[in-house]
């Protein structure tokens, strides 16, 4: 039994009253949350089984990651919850339009990973901050507050649902040699079959870490740099740029999957189920593991300040619902992480959780949430487990406090 | 009666003009007002700044003689949009000229003008995305020029670059000159073709003297066209770019997706302001509204 503390104490009383109040308003209207997300995260599987368990219907609302952010800030009533990712909420929190969701109603709050809630891993282990890392934006001050807290609060500014830890893809039947730098992006060896992704603070980033990994310049924060450490960042990568390093720059997930599979790179940077596409049209791609760490980023589940009364209670019915194992499962077996290990783990036979978060060979067959044969028995996930995966986090997805010089000098790095 | 027939003349007009006041005319003076508000990581504050002009032409003066960001994107633009201008206009006075004259039935010229729009049967990721097995390192191109042992090595240049942004483009937009030119050659009175050669014109004097003189309207809008939407677009520039090459409408995204609302109006008023400029110099060649 586990101990009862304030808060479950109180996520127990806020759901009994929940209960009691409610039936005859969720009798009346059908229980519908228009959902603002990108198209990586909303699943047809996951709406369907969500309206099955829960009588929720789910109606997707899907932008770019770009997109996302603009229609929040100039479309508040547009959506009710919203799914985006922890470096956004530096635009988004001090908009007003998001409104904080109180921890005591949200059941699993207590066994989210604290990656999220202290930077660590399960057992300890301290990882990476640089960056937008989620436990400097995870709280508020105070229920309509627009300032993030630096200690815990109940008001919580996004659930996490899911993350990762990004690196470079390779091509490893043309590269044909061991890669364990990210300064091998910028090596001469593969000019003109290089490529790096053109979402200005997400790409600098990459950049960053190469710069770091070549010996040029250490960062105090990669995810937030001063002027003079964007300036040469920009440089280095002008540099290679006007060298022909770069094949091409991407932008869209396909895009990225069409230069590996067509050899036009070799190496670049790219999202994991990227390199499980190119995979799966049976050309050899690995998501390398490189000794400066990974680049890791975070989303989550927030709400819309439009939102309230029986609606409000819905949202927080489909936040708990999502945390309950089965979307987990779900997420696990695309490659990415859940947020709440434990009721993910009771979701998944343990030949899979063995794969996906020990980093063990598969003792059979892996396969994804299609059903389609993704990894054959005896391989071993790239990177392996997920300590050793999240446990290199060196930065997470940021947005700069320099972020109008940062945009203005990507622009010159495009005309360059 | 006369004062009559105006005013009806005006309320037919009304409609049109309503439409273009609400949904052209308001939203563009948004577009100019916004452009010299100021602006913070996630709003836009109503307050007089500069700061979107003076950002996009930061170090113009300090760089000379190199060129600044903002003019180098403009120098390449209005390169590209002059290769192209150029070469659609060959194409689709080519084309037309074909149509318009060598074809006799018109159901066969209807047939062949559809032909010209298949580019746009496919949605345009489809279509760029299907360049690159064409023009790739180990593309149709690529693999045809080895095998014919004309060259070496792949030829890189073939794709993400100038050349095959232009091609893209070229390929997208012909028909949008073709099209006015045809609609002008065809209102060509052929007893004036009759006459220059009864006058014992050559085959090109009377290209020259006669029809394109009369294709000028259609030359005109034609150019208009392919312009605006060259000195305009960002997609086909960035995807068969490689995004390696900066294009105006690029400047605007990277702005607009940086939530700089304010930035990204004042480079969408200067390349608002570029464009007509072209668009002016060209009018000035052809009054349009007298040919018509």
């Amino acid at each position: 039994m586990k101990p009862i503390n304030r808060r479950t104490m109180l996520a127990g009383t806020a759901a009994t009253s929940v209960a009691l109040c409610t039936p005859a308003i969720h009798a009346a209207e059908p229980k519908v949350l228009r959902y603002l997300g990108t198209a990586v995260n909303e699943g047809d599987d996951i709406s369907k089984k969500c309206l099955a368990d829960t009588g929720i219907k789910i109606e997707y609302i899907t932008a770019t990651t770009d997109d996302v952010a603009k229609r929040v800030i100039t479309q508040p009533n547009s959506f009710d919850v919203l799914d985006t990712e922890y470096f956004s909420l530096k635009k988004l929190i001090p908009s007003g339009n998001i409104q904080a969701l109180d921890a005591r109603k949200i059941k699993e709050f207590n066994n989210i990973t604290p990656v999220f809630t202290k930077g660590e891993l399960p057992n300890g282990k301290k990882i990476g901050g640089q960056g937008t890392a989620p436990w400097k934006v995870l709280y508020l001050d105070g229920p309509k507050s627009t300032k993030f807290s630096p200690t815990p609060t109940d008001y919580v500014t996004l659930i996490p649902t899911v993350y990762n830890a990004d690196t470079l893809g390779i091509r490893p039947d043309l590269i044909k040699r061991p890669i364990t730098s990210w300064a091998e992006l910028l090596n001469p060896e593969f000019k003109g079959k290089a490529s790096i992704l053109n979402i200005p603070s997400i790409g600098i980033m990459d950049a960053a870490m190469v710069v770091e990994a070549m010996g040029t310049y250490k960062y105090a924060d990669k995810g937030n740099m001063t002027k003079a450490e964007i300036d040469l960042t920009m440089k280095v990568m002008t540099e290679a740029k006007k060298a022909g390093q770069f094949r091409a720059f991407w932008k869209d997930f396909n895009e990225s999957v069409n230069l590996m599979a067509s050899g036009e790179t070799v190496i670049q940077s790219m999202w994991s189920p990227a390199v499980t596409k190119v995979r799966s049209q049976g050309i050899p791609c690995v998501f390398q593991p490189l000794k400066e760490g990974y680049r890791s980023w975070a989303s989550g589940f927030c709400v819309s300040k439009g939102v309230s009364g029986a609606k409000l209670d819905v949202a927080y019915e489909f936040v708990n619902w999502f945390l309950s194992g089965w979307a987990g499962a779900y997420l696990n077996r695309q490659g990415y992480y859940s947020a709440v290990l434990s009721t993910a783990k009771a979701n998944m036979a343990p030949y899979e959780w063995d794969f996906w978060m020990e980093g063990k060979p598969a003792a059979q067959d892996i396969k994804g949430p299609d059903g389609s044969l993704l990894e054959k028995a005896g391989v071993v996930r790239d990177g392996g487990s997920y300590n050793d995966r999240m446990g290199n986090v060196a930065c997470w997805n940021a947005v700069m406090d320099e972020n109008d010089y940062m945009v203005r000098k990507w622009n010159e790095f495009i005309a360059a | 009666m006369k004062l009559a027939s105006n005013t009806t003349a005006r309320l037919q007009a009304l409609p049109l003009a309503l439409v273009l006041a609400v949904f052209f005319l308001l939203p563009l003076a948004m577009v100019i007002m916004v452009s010299v508000w100021d602006y913070n990581e996630y709003e836009m504050i109503p307050a007089w700044s500069g700061r979107g002009y003076s950002d996009s032409f930061e170090g113009c003066l300090a760089q000379l003689p190199e060129l600044c960001t903002i003019l180098r994107t403009y120098a390449e633009t209005v390169k590209l949009c002059a290769l192209v201008w150029l070469l659609t206009l060959l194409i689709g006075f080519t084309v037309a000229y074909f149509l318009a004259f060598h074809i006799k039935s018109r159901t066969l010229q209807i047939a062949l003008s559809l032909l010209c729009t298949i580019p746009f049967w496919t949605s345009n990721v489809i279509r760029m995305i299907a360049w690159i097995p064409m023009l790739g390192r180990n593309g149709v191109v690529n693999q045809a020029l080895q095998a014919l042992h004309i060259t070496k090595a792949p030829v890189e240049w073939l794709l993400f670059s100038e050349f095959s942004v232009v091609l893209a483009l070229v390929h997208l937009f012909s028909l949008f000159m073709m099209v006015p030119i045809f609609n002008s050659m065809m209102r060509i009175d052929r007893a004036l073709i009759e006459a220059a050669y009864d006058a014992g014109a050559s085959g090109f004097q009377t290209l020259r003297d006669i029809i394109i003189p009369l294709c000028k309207p259609g030359i005109v809008i034609g150019s208009i066209f392919v312009i605006t939407i060259v000195m305009g677009d960002f997609i086909t520039v960035g995807v068969m770019g490689g995004q390696q090459i900066a294009s105006a409408g690029k400047i605007i995204e990277v702005r607009v997706n940086a939530l700089q609302f304010p930035a990204a109006a004042a480079n969408a008023v200067i390349l608002l302001g570029v464009t007509m400029m072209i668009i002016v110099g060209l009018s000035r060649l052809v009054d349009i509204r007298k040919e018509l």
